[in-house]
């Protein structure tokens, strides 16, 4: 009872603040549910993503966070169990409509896994898959475009333009994730979703992930699930807290972390619990 | 080394240590990897006398004695009454076994008048000799009135006695070969006229009542198109069944159902796959008895199950985060399956396939419910016609009496076991060429 009230609450705040100017709203989330059988795992999560910005969700582990990500580009859909409800929209359509073929949602919002997993094939096959298959070259010459500046932008082109034709799976954890999200690039997405994507990486390699995803802001808008507070702090504009299945708090991530609202919230980010 | 380091931790930390039975629980270890190894010993003594028995008794089987005659192609014999322009018969009914007996007679330098000497000589060459002779006359008749040399194919008790198989010292009148026929052996032998040979007839030879003459060809021909019919049926129909079993069916009551039922079906006894085939493929849909092509149908079902479950296996093994990396960038199911899930799991279902054939090339019980334990003289040029296979060759041999027909059986079972050997070779190289790790 307490919970929703909060929750509606929410919903008040983040509709006030939709009324603030060149801030478009790329993906919007209304009473979004998810079941996992007879589970429920998400509980009415209103949440917006805002155009060109880094909207990181945050939350302790089984807190809904991945989940509701998951339910952007649909990849619930290959969980036989689970079901969705509420609306989702991208710029303004229902992605569940019976309408929208999912492969091509899934070109528009293109997703980074927690664990890089490069295909077993050669690092310009891994790249050339996505536009291949979604018929973005008509030819070779153009296919070695896309190739070529997906890897620039995912500033992995010079460590490995020596070796395209080389395995993916024989580059570093970093490089791989890198790869990963030049392939997810390759596709043109609108939206990039990234599921804790430098948990397996070392420091460094993480500090060169959170560069790039500064850099892609200016052309993609990126959902970032993460454990670290310090790596949603650096690189999100907004933060979503989520707890046991409830959207707690959404708001700038600046306010987030130094005057949430909520003291779960508060107790989450000063290392309390989770 | 571990007592020092022992004694050195007791000696500094201040609190003794709980006796745990250390030395108990090492020679607990020590006695496992005893049982281990007594385990493995055992199973290789099994084997090492298998293997040695089989070769002992099957290795002369690849060696056949011949005598290479002078055979003098007499137009008198072939031919007595000149008609052969005209009729064709003629060179068909000849009497050739008199060519090689007459080339035989003048060989030992017998006199052809002592009518008594000359009927021992009977059963000491091949009636092999017929169509040998036959074949080489029709395919050129204008060698009659020549001489030319023939390795003709010696008898098979003559083959034994000369390979030392049979006891000589036993009295004359209890053994299948006459002293005269040993002295004309070792006088041949003498003169490098009789020799061991490779025996190619081994392989080319269909099914004959006389050893020397038979051989596997027709169950060789009868196996290699069982084993392609069941490669071009079970192959496909298991594949695609995994793939929709484990990729697009929704997991339910059913596909548990159905999942038990393969796994059941693998264990069912061949047997009862032959009297299957018998009822549904000869009865039912009435194709010919002793057919290779009912024989790869009851083979493909059985070997069904075996593919199916190792496919399933292949394809479950692929970690998701392949599907997820593959559906994530907006492939569809199809394409994830054949695009990225099959070629992984390729060698999986090769092994598998491979380990299923190797099951089914050795499966005899339910083709002799099927006819296919016949005898079968002839090549058959089409999976319709009677064929026998390779176990059932053996089961055949093991069958008759005599000693030359032990020693094919033991032939032909290392044959067989050297193409099963050969296919597992292959499983193992495959999987281990195309093993990937991620």
């Amino acid at each position: 009872m307490n919970i929703m009230t909060e929750t509606a609450l929410e919903s008040a705040v983040s509709d006030k603040m939709n009324g603030t100017p060149n801030e478009t709203i790329k993906m919007r989330g209304q009473k979004v549910c998810v079941f996992y059988g007879e589970k429920q795992a998400l509980f009415d999560v209103n949440l917006d993503v805002r155009e060109n910005q880094v909207t990181a969700l945050i939350g302790p582990s089984g807190c809904g966070k991945s989940t509701f990500l998951r339910c952007l580009n649909r990849m619930n859909d290959t969980i036989d169990a689970a079901r969705v409800a509420g609306e989702i929209t991208l710029d303004g359509e229902d992605i569940y409509d019976p309408r929208i073929d999912v492969v091509e949602l899934r070109a528009r919002v293109g997703m980074v896994f927690q664990k890089p997993n490069p295909f077993p094939k050669s690092i310009y096959e891994n790249v050339a898959y996505g536009p291949r298959i979604h018929g973005l070259a008509r030819n070779k010459p153009e296919l070695d475009a896309i190739v070529e500046s997906s890897l620039q932008r995912a500033g992995l082109f010079n460590e490995v333009k020596d070796r395209l034709h080389e395995p993916g799976t024989g580059l570093s954890g970093g490089q791989q994730q890198r790869l990963c999200i030049a392939r997810a690039i390759a596709v043109s997405p609108e939206v990039i979703l990234m599921d804790e994507p430098c948990s397996a990486l070392d420091p460094i390699a993480t500090a060169r992930v959170e560069e790039l995803i500064d850099e892609l802001r200016q052309n993609y808008t990126i959902v970032i699930v993460t454990h670290s507070m310090q790596q949603a702090a650096r690189v999100s504009q907004r933060t979503a807290m989520f707890h046991l299945g409830y959207l707690v708090e959404e708001g700038e991530t600046d306010k987030m972390f130094t005057n949430p609202d909520d003291k779960r919230t508060q107790d989450y980010i000063t290392g309390r619990f989770g | 080394m571990t007592d020092i380091s022992m004694d050195g931790i007791a000696g500094t930390s201040a609190r003794a240590r709980r006796d745990i039975g250390l030395k108990r629980r090492y020679a607990a270890e020590r006695r496992f990897r005893l049982y281990g190894v007594l385990a493995i010993s055992v199973g290789l003594v099994f084997l090492a006398i298998m293997l040695v028995s089989i070769v002992s008794k099957g290795y002369t089987a690849f060696w056949q004695t011949t005598v290479t005659l002078p055979i003098t192609f007499d137009a008198k014999v072939i031919d007595p009454s000149g008609k052969r322009a005209t009729d064709p018969n003629v060179l068909i009914r000849a009497n050739y076994p008199k060519l090689a007996e007459n080339a035989l007679i003048a060989k030992l330098g017998i006199d052809p008048g002592d009518k008594a000497t000359v009927r021992k000589l009977k059963g000491f060459l091949s009636d092999g000799a017929r169509a040998q002779l036959r074949t080489l006359v029709m395919a050129d008749p204008s060698i009659i009135g020549t001489t030319r040399n023939v390795d003709i194919l010696a008898a098979a008790n003559i083959d034994s006695a000369f390979k030392g198989q049979i006891d000589l010292s036993v009295d004359e009148s209890r053994r299948k070969v006459s002293d005269q026929q040993v002295a004309w052996m070792k006088q041949l032998a003498a003169d490098g006229s009789l020799a061991e040979h490779f025996n190619k007839g081994l392989f080319t030879f269909g099914a004959s009542s006389r050893p020397e003459t038979s051989g596997m060809g027709v169950a060789i021909i009868g196996s290699l198109y069982m084993m392609g019919i069941v490669l071009l049926l079970a192959l496909p129909i298991g594949v695609a069944a995994s793939i929709y079993l484990e990729e697009f069916a929704r997991k339910s009551r059913f596909t548990d159902l159905i999942e038990v039922n393969i796994n059941n079906l693998a264990a069912v006894p061949s047997i009862v796959f032959g009297l299957l085939g018998l009822s549904v493929f000869i009865n039912f849909l009435g194709l010919p008895r002793s057919a290779s092509l009912v024989g790869g149908l009851v083979l493909t079902l059985m070997t069904l199950p075996t593919i199916i479950i190792a496919t399933r296996a292949a394809l479950a093994a692929v970690p998701p985060s392949i599907r997820s990396a593959a559906l994530g960038l907006g492939a569809s199911k199809m394409q994830m399956v054949f695009q990225h899930i099959l070629p992984l799991a390729a060698p999986g279902i090769l092994t598998g396939t491979i380990i299923g054939l190797a099951r089914a090339l050795g499966e005899t019980a339910p083709l002799l419910l099927i006819g296919m334990v016949a005898f079968v003289a002839d090549y058959p040029s089409t999976p319709l016609q009677p064929a026998t296979a390779l176990p059932v060759q053996i089961y055949m041999w093991a069958n008759e009496a005599e000693r030359a027909f032990v020693e094919r059986m033991s032939g032909a079972i290392i044959i067989l076991l050297v193409f099963l050997m050969a296919m597992n070779i292959t499983a193992i190289v495959l999987r281990r060429r195309f093993e990937r790790r991620w």
